[in-house]
């Protein structure tokens, strides 16, 4: 497919390998985080791990949404589903978020919950237009990607007075979250890794542009290179890192110019910041509770807010004990250093957020990468 | 973009297989647009020229190489 093909060619892949071995400094190591699942995915996927030289990591961030959702937050929808009788709708993904008590929304599902995959927020919406007699609720979560779809269909459901439908919102913002890792001394408790600069987002950028990341890039001294999701756009990327590293720069650069603009998509953004406002904190898995990291329903619409609709209060749980999300999310831990990962914890049956997600760390990480740790014997 | 429906919708083709999707966030696309996609939601347009100036960029010898 045309944009597509011509951005994952190998020959153009070694080239830039070649470009980023000559220019790596000898004696220095490069640490870049990935912030978004979306390169996660790409570098385990594409092998592009491999191809880079030895003083260069990828450290991979908390950019996965399912990834970062807290199981208390889960719990709230399961409850929903199976003591409130609602209809609760949501994306793939986030159905097999590990929860309280062993639960998962899939296996709410499985014990009489009606719960329904949607492949949007559209769909969820259609859904409690077809089905009056039942309180339908969209679990809308993720970054600022699929915040304006979650904005449009409550401004559709308010346009068309549709009283059976609300969301329940678990949007987050992603400057807030990288900021949170540069600066907060919580998380700096918790651990962090040195990073010397990251790979922003793609998707996220098209709708908020370049500019957000002008101020960490200023203030932390950080250089920021937003990439596509393809794994040249990664490898470029990467290179750009490294040029900005060598000559002592902190700047905004764009790789990923046939998409992203400085300013973003303003259609996008205009419609978010009328039906959200900022929550005054949200807990992330991994890094706590992050002031001002995410959204929630305006009073304005209220009728469709589920959190209000349905009085829900909410409460923090702690990840299972042996599980590493945590520090893997913040950059501090590997897959593989984790006891659970590949033996009690597999993408098919997830103890941890990070392996039910394909952008997750660890079901990346499962999928494609795990042959590379087994060393090559010869017969 | 293959064929504009009504309500700010749109049907898509990737590599022949064809998706209806919103066009609600990129409403000023045209028929033949490159648009990327997001659960379901068109989130913004394909700059042909820009994609064509980063094709370059990979192609592009570091000075470093160059020299060795």
């Amino acid at each position: 497919m045309k944009y597509i093909d011509e951005f994952r060619d190998g020959d153009r892949a070694r080239h830039i390998g070649a470009n980023i071995a000559a220019e790596v400094r000898p004696r220095r190591s490069y640490h870049f985080m990935e912030f978004c699942g979306g390169h996660t995915h790409a570098i385990s996927r594409y092998g592009i791990a491999g191809m880079l030289p030895d003083s260069v990591r990828m450290i991979h961030g908390p950019g996965c949404p399912v990834c970062v959702l807290p199981i208390g937050r889960i719990d709230l929808a399961i409850r929903l589903a199976m003591e409130r009788g609602v209809m609760l709708c949501t994306y793939g993904d986030t159905m097999r978020v590990p929860a309280s008590d062993g639960l998962s929304l899939i296996k709410a599902k499985a014990r009489g919950a009606d719960v329904r995959m949607v492949y949007s927020a559209h769909d969820a919406l259609k859904l409690a237009e077809q089905h009056p007699d039942r309180e339908v609720v969209f679990l809308a979560i993720g970054f600022e990607t699929t915040t304006p779809p979650t904005a449009l269909v409550l401004r559709d459901a308010r346009d068309r007075a549709v009283s059976n439908f609300s969301a329940l919102c678990c949007h987050v913002l992603t400057p807030a979250a990288i900021t949170h890792i540069l600066e907060s001394a919580e998380v700096r408790q918790l651990g962090t890794v040195p990073i010397d600069g990251f790979i922003g987002p793609a998707h996220v950028s098209i709708v908020i542009g370049s500019q957000p990341y002008e101020h960490f890039a200023e203030e932390y001294r950080k250089p920021v290179v937003i990439a596509g999701f393809e794994p040249l756009d990664v490898m470029q990327g990467i290179l750009m890192l490294v040029r900005q590293v060598n000559a002592a720069r902190a700047e905004v650069e764009n790789e990923f110019s046939r998409a992203v603009t400085p300013e973003g998509n303003l259609a996008a953004q205009n419609l978010v910041s009328q039906v959200f406002e900022l929550r005054e904190s949200f807990e992330w898995r991994g890094l706590g509770d992050v002031p001002y990291s995410a959204l929630k329903i305006r009073p304005a619409f209220a009728a469709w807010d589920a959190e209000r609709k349905f009085d829900l209060q909410y409460a923090s749980v702690p990840d299972h004990k042996q599980c590493e999300c945590g520090a893997i999310l913040r950059g501090v831990k590997r897959p593989t250093d984790c006891k659970l990962f590949g033996t009690v914890c597999t993408p098919e049956s997830p103890m941890g957020s990070c392996m039910v997600s394909n952008e997750g760390a660890c079901a990346a990480h499962y999928a494609y990468g795990r042959f590379r740790d087994i060393p090559v014997v010869t017969a | 973009m293959v064929e504009l429906l009504p309500g700010l919708r749109a049907v898509v083709d990737l590599s022949g297989v064809r998706k209806d999707v919103s066009m609600d966030l990129v409403s000023d696309a045209q028929l033949g647009d490159y648009v990327i996609i997001h659960v379901g939601y068109a989130i913004g347009k394909i700059d042909p020229e820009e994609a064509e100036r980063t094709l370059a960029l990979f192609a592009e010898l570091s000075a470093e190489q160059g020299a060795a």
